[in-house]
């Protein structure tokens, strides 16, 4: 589900083929027919952004038949943890949890606590204000435990205010007759996919989900991973072979830039970036930021270490480490918030680096708008890309609306170099990090991003050296030397991965992260990558072949943490520590060894905590995780189905409809996520939802994707002779239905509309696209890949024109897998004709802008 | 399977001790993601200039076929058919099938389903292949792998092969008036590697080997499907009595060859020249005059 | 390969066996001589994908200093030696023929590219990002609780770079005091 395995990760879908081929059944719930479908035993077709509601519908058949995993949720779950009695559920509240402040439009989360857990956010704040941002609005990583055990509980799981009864109760409506009507699909199709996970899962048998930006995507997308991962939880499908939720991602390196991020809110490691007010020293950082219990107790080693890294000698105990050298954040800095910045002219500069923003990002004229308002723009790629030249080739350019000599942004072109011309790691989907070997130089101007960082900072540094400023002293005082390599002084991308590893007090290298101390004598660039350059060793860059291990293949690359292949693997045995069964072994306790041993996998618990273990009530870190508590992540080491703290629009997952929906919310009164961050200004238009006048004039729904043959914005596909022909144009997906509806001829063209533009695209008329009832109506689905732009072999519009502006508050990432739109047959104007046809919509629509 | 059911006139005899195995492929086109790795690798390996032909509108197909800038090509075939269970779907099985349906789970919800088919296809490297014997100048032959294979160092683009195959696979090069076709990756062979797209294709669709080992190995997976309920799974050109004698690349088809756009029962297209004799013969003159091409070009 | 057989001309060869001419006696010399073309290869280097965060293993056949050819690793216990349609373009992306190995230039209201040398862009770059972080820097907030950054230049990348790289990046305009970071990650 959310997932196009088959053409977005071909190479990983043998994985499943190969399954199949051995008695496994493959389920695709998408709206859209696809290659992954073609290979499924089942397809269920779902409205775009109905996904909670299918996967609640499962929850609730879950628990109505009794089917989850008793010992396992009982043990590993906080199933029977009491929550607040003032905690208030969305069922009862129209939509809303309690703590709702329609001013603000945030949560005040306090009610929503573990019984008798007083619950923070990072910033030291119960309310979720748009100060509080990012990791900091995640709670920072749950809240404070004694002892690593919630206050109150009951084993029984039969209090009312448990955390299973609560989930009983919120999930009782989502019968597969409601989530029929709502998804478009029947009651059957529901039931058969709930039926088969429960007959997959259990002792001997695991299930596994696989997701992509298919749920991402939308303004609940957190939400919708949630409800998977309540359903994995309660079917005891995390941690063991076979199971879990799969997160299928789209860039080489894209879980590598997250784990050490090139992300506003976060430091490498998922530490949080300090607020103004909460986090003034070191000292209330960690104590406002971490559990004390659990992984996360020992957040000031991990900090210390990270400052020591970066300010060496400089970061001393008297100095708090230089934790004060460490920017403030103090609100959303995320991608679309600067973009709307810039829009204001509060912006002046920009990086693009392997990015294509005026193509991949949503509301691409907006985007373009705001590049246009930049004193100065730097492009890092292997071609010039649309959002390179977007001062001289544009929708805009054509329209009339912009000519090359009235802007005035100042734009580099660096020439990038490729894979091939340099060392590096890239961290793959299921937390691999693989070094790739440099076969040759890159050619002329071309250089590592590795060669750029480094040599512009050593440039910066130059220049400001003889700066007395104070705010000068953090990068005068960086460590800043990394060894380079001939012929063109290219830094040693080793003896970076050897900083982000980390070395003890005597300079060796670190083994792992639980050797980290909080008193400046250990070093280490990102906790959780700490030993992967253990015993002096490239650890990612070991390729021993599959043919010479086992499945587990633990001898090729390296994982976080500790080389960890499965995640929270301690759930793959029992309380007792045994496994489940032979069947599905693979960590388990060795009593007569006194430690936890594995078919090849690091155990991802403390190798000799007992099962039968229980923490004093003053234990913090890991010690006060109990020896039947797997999520050591967690300060109660427990999977959260019940997230107290973490997210900014309830503890429990809820369907609501997207911010641009052809239907209403049948389930609640409040129609879409409350907490959903929309921007109403004249660039980014919305339309009516349906029910409001004027929605009928974008009466489809609308939904972006890409195929195998491109890649993302195109950069690295459209450019490519043997990738374009094979997609050589933009072309839109529609059912027989609506093109007879609409006049559509298969292979002629059409044009699909929106309150923020018009695209031209050939059409596709394909049974594979199906009209949905939904609600005792027809929804149309039109679908459009988005690879497509200004420059290269093949061009065409780019379907990212059309969408608007809308996040989900927990990530900042936008709404492209439903909005509305219109579609008529034809190509679209040219020239003015086209900003008219827009704005005839939008008069006729009554579109506010 | 014997060895002698998979002779070709020029092979192994004309090698002598320095015959291979006779190598093809297995298009298993059950397991075909339609990922086109196997076209783009195939060009990547072959150096084959680029075949823009814009958007086709056939389904995901913007290659349309197979000719000389593109030796494997990915067809895609949208079906639309009635949910029962007698009938297999994306290789749903039966029992799976007649659950879905005694359920009341059907693909969509006027019982009437979809099925995308999606083949590799490829030149067939047939056992008797016409092209090689109409080839007046001695560039197509039949290699030591067993294999046909179009010399570009010695072909002269006369083209006299191009009406010869049955599968419509000859083709030549714009601009340059070769032929050029699928090598079975000659040189990789050569050099005992995998052909490019066998090696690329990453649900093992393409499976590469010695053609009586595969010919086995699909025997025993079509057991399987047909025992899954693909009622209308079948082996394409693994058949020796075929009219071609059975080819060295073959397939594993899910429908009727003519779904795909291949040729139910292809022929030689040279049995109506008499014996292979009078081919011996015209090859033969070959060597000294150019009365060949009046020969056969009459007979066209 | 015995090199005798070469000398043997092709009638010869004909009537040594194969009487048809459709075999071994149509063989041209240089199909006899062929040979994959990374056997001729200088070196081999396992690399990774640069595509999809599959994360396949890729071998790099390279000969005099230039890719020639990039197929799967088969030791890989993630891919096998198998490659999708992008990963199996890999060589044609690294030697594109429209691949742009030049520093561009194009000054506000231009409108045209120019030239310009590396050193001269970066050091232009590095004046830029002096000046918009001193025009825009925040010392504290209203309350005098410190923020010590500037949000007056936004970096997007980082999905497609390597660790190291990213590393270096968030390392760097930390200390710089430069906020917003950003990758594909958020789109």
């Amino acid at each position: 589900m959310g997932s196009n395995m088959a053409e977005q990760h071909p190479v990983g879908f043998q994985w499943v083929i190969e399954a199949k081929e051995r008695g496994a059944r493959v389920i695709h719930v998408d709206p859209r027919f696809t290659r992954t479908s073609a290979m499924a035993d089942l397809h269920v077709p779902i409205r775009p952004g109905s996904d909670i509601a299918f996967l609640g519908g499962i929850v609730n058949y879950i628990l109505e038949h009794d089917a989850w995993f008793r010992e396992y949720v009982r043990h590993y779950t906080n199933a029977a943890t009491i929550i607040e009695p003032a905690f208030e559920d969305s069922e009862d509240g129209g939509g809303f949890f309690s703590g709702w402040d329609p001013e603000t439009r945030a949560y005040d989360i306090s009610t929503w606590a573990y019984r008798g857990v007083e619950v923070k956010t990072a910033a030291g704040k119960s309310e979720q204000r748009a100060d509080v941002s990012g990791e900091q609005a995640h709670g920072a990583h749950g809240p404070q435990l004694e002892g690593g055990r919630p206050p109150a509980s009951d084993q029984s799981m039969e209090d009312p205010n448990c955390v299973l009864q609560i989930l009983r109760r919120h999930f009782r409506r989502y019968t597969p007759q409601v989530v029929a009507e709502l998804c478009g699909c029947s009651p059957e199709q529901l039931i058969a996919v709930a039926k088969a996970l429960c007959e997959n899962s259990g002792p001997e048998r695991t299930s596994a989900v696989c997701y992509a930006v298919g749920w991402t995507h939308h303004t609940y997308g957190v939400q919708i991973i949630r409800t998977a991962s309540i359903m994995q939880l309660l079917l005891g499908n995390i941690g063991r072979p076979g199971g879990g939720i799969l997160a299928l991602r789209g860039h080489a390196n894209i879980q590598g830039s997250t784990d050490i991020p090139t992300l506003y809110n976060i430091l490498p490691s998922y530490i949080p970036m300090p607020h103004p007010q909460a986090h003034p020293t070191l000292d209330t950082f960690v104590e406002q930021n971490g559990p004390k219990t659990g992984a996360w107790g020992s957040l000031r080693s991990y900090t210390v270490s990270l400052l020591k890294a970066w300010w060496g000698d400089a970061a001393t105990a008297e100095n708090d480490f230089c934790f004060g050298y460490l920017p403030r954040i103090d609100g959303d800095h995320s991608h679309y918030a600067m973009m709307l910045g810039a829009l204001d002219g509060g912006l002046k500069g920009m990086f693009c680096v392997g990015q294509n923003p005026t193509v991949g990002s949503a509301n691409s004229k907006l985007i373009r708008q705001a590049l246009g308002k930049l004193e100065w723009l730097v492009v890092r790629d292997f071609q010039p890309t649309e959002s390179a030249v977007f001062w001289q080739d544009s929708p805009e350019h054509e329209s009339g609306e912009a000519r090359a000599q009235d802007i005035q942004t100042e734009v580099f072109f660096l020439p990038a170099a490729a894979h091939t011309e340099k060392d590096g790691s890239f961290t793959n989907t299921q937390r691999l990090l693989q070094w790739h070997h440099k076969a040759v130089e890159p050619p002329d101007d071309c250089r590592s991003e590795l060669h750029w960082i480094y040599h512009l900072g050593r440039v910066i540094r130059q220049k400001l050296a003889h700066s007395t400023d104070p705010r000068d002293r953090p990068i005068l005082e960086l460590t800043w030397d990394y060894p380079l390599q001939a012929p063109q002084e290219e830094p040693d991308a080793e003896h970076v991965l050897q900083e982000i590893s980390g070395r003890g007090a005597d300079g060796s290298f670190l083994p792992k992260y639980e050797e980290l101390k909080d008193d400046g004598s250990t070093t280490c660039g990102s906790w959780l990558h700490c030993g992967i350059y253990a015993d002096g060793v490239n650890q990612a860059a070991r390729k021993k072949p599959h043919t010479e291990m086992n499945w587990v293949a633990s001898e090729w690359a390296w994982a976080w943490p500790k080389n960890t292949r499965t995640l929270y693997n301690r759930c793959s045995a029992d309380p007792a520590g045994r496994p489940w069964s032979e069947r599905k072994k693979l960590v388990w306790w060795d009593e007569e060894q006194g430690q936890w041993t594995s078919v090849g996998d690091t155990p991802d618990f403390p190798p000799d905590k007992r099962p039968d273990y229980q923490p004093p009530s003053d234990a913090t870190g890991m010690d006060a995780i109990a020896g039947d508590k797997p999520f050591v992540a967690h300060p109660d080491g427990a999977g959260w189905l019940y997230a107290m703290a973490g997210l900014v629009d309830g503890p429990l997952p809820t369907h609501y409809e997207p911010h641009e929906s052809p239907a209403r919310n049948v389930l609640y009164r409040q129609q879409e996520n409350p907490t959903r961050q929309a921007f109403s200004r004249p660039e980014n238009p919305y339309h009516p939802t349906d029910g409001e006048p004027g929605a009928d004039v974008f009466p489809f729904a609308l939904t972006t994707y890409r195929l195998t043959e491109h890649h993302t914005a195109g950069g690295m596909s459209r450019t490519v002779p043997y990738l374009a022909e094979l997609q050589p144009e933009f072309f839109c997906e529609v059912s027989p239905q609506l093109a007879a509806e609409r006049g559509l001829e298969h292979g002629g063209w059409a044009t699909i509309v929106t309150a923020r533009s018009a695209v031209e695209a050939r059409v596709m008329v394909t049974a594979r696209i199906k009209p949905l009832e939904v609600e005792g109506r027809t929804v149309h689905v039109v679908g459009a890949p988005y690879h497509w732009g200004g420059v290269g072999i093949v061009t065409g519009d780019a379907a990212n024109e059309l969408l608007p502006l809308v996040l989900d508050n927990n990530t900042h990432i936008a709404e492209y897998k439903a909005a509305t739109c219109d579609i008529r047959p034809g190509r679209r104007p040219r020239g003015r004709a086209r900003l008219e046809l827009v704005e005839d919509y939008r008069r006729r629509a009554g579109v506010k802008m | 399977m014997s060895e002698s059911t998979l002779k070709t006139i020029a092979w192994p005899d004309s090698y002598g001790e320095r015959a291979k195995p006779r190598m093809g492929f297995f298009t298993d086109t059950s397991v075909c993601i339609g990922c086109k790795a196997c076209e783009v690798a195939c060009k990547e390996w072959n150096r084959i200039p680029m075949s823009m032909q814009g958007f086709t509108g056939h389904s995901y197909d913007n290659t349309i076929d197979l000719g000389a800038d593109t030796w494997r090509h990915v067809a895609f075939v949208e079906q639309r058919l009635p949910v029962d269970a007698t009938e297999g779907g994306s290789l749903v099985q039966l029992a799976e099938r007649a659950q879905a349906v005694d359920g009341g789970v059907q693909t969509y919800q006027e019982g009437e389903g979809i099925r995308w088919l999606m083949a590799s296809d490829v030149c067939k490297h047939c056992t008797d292949a016409a092209c090689l014997d109409v080839c007046p100048t001695g560039a197509l032959f039949r290699t030591e792998f067993g294999t046909v294979v179009v010399q570009e160092d010695i072909c002269n683009g006369c083209g006299y092969c191009v009406p010869a195959c049955p599968f419509g696979v000859l083709d030549q090069r714009e601009g340059d008036g070769r032929v050029w076709k699928c090598t079975l990756c000659y040189d990789r062979l050569k050099d005992d590697k995998e052909p490019a797209c066998a090696q690329a294709c990453p649900t093992n669709s393409i499976q590469f080997g010695e053609l009586g080992e595969l010919r086995e190995r699909a025997e025993h997976r079509l057991a399987r499907l047909q025992e899954a309920g693909q009622a209308k799974a079948q082996l394409y050109l693994a058949d020796e009595d075929d009219g071609i004698h059975g080819a060295g690349a073959f397939f594993l088809l899910l429908d009727e060859p003519e779904v795909y756009g291949l040729p139910p029962d292809p022929v030689d297209t040279r049995r109506d020249l008499g014996s292979v004799w009078a081919a011996a013969g015209a090859a033969a003159a070959a060597l000294g005059a150019g009365l060949l091409a009046a020969v056969f070009g009459g007979r066209r | 390969m015995p090199t005798n057989r070469r000398l043997i001309p092709p009638f010869a060869r004909q009537l040594a066996g194969d009487r048809l001419g459709l075999g071994r006696a149509a063989q041209s010399v240089r199909s006899e001589r062929l040979t994959a073309r990374t056997r001729a290869a200088d070196k081999v280097v396992q690399s990774i994908c640069p595509y999809c965060a599959v994360g396949c293993g890729q071998k790099v056949y390279v000969k005099d200093e230039k890719v020639i050819q990039i197929e799967g690793d088969p030791d890989s216990p993630i891919s096998r030696g198998r490659l999708c349609p992008k990963g199996s373009a890999s060589e044609r992306l690294v030697n594109s023929p429209t691949r742009e190995t030049r520093v561009k230039y194009r000054r506000p209201g231009g409108t045209e590219w120019q030239s310009l040398s590396l050193e001269q862009a970066t050091e232009m770059i590095a004046d830029r990002v002096i000046r918009a972080r001193a025009e825009t820097w925040e010392e504290e907030t209203e309350d005098g609780q410190p923020l010590k950054r500037t949000l007056g230049f936004h970096f997007l990348g980082g999905a497609t770079l390597d660790t190291e790289e990213n590393y270096l990046i968030k390392k760097f305009f930390t200390a710089a005091g430069a906020i917003s970071i950003e990758n594909q990650a958020r789109i």
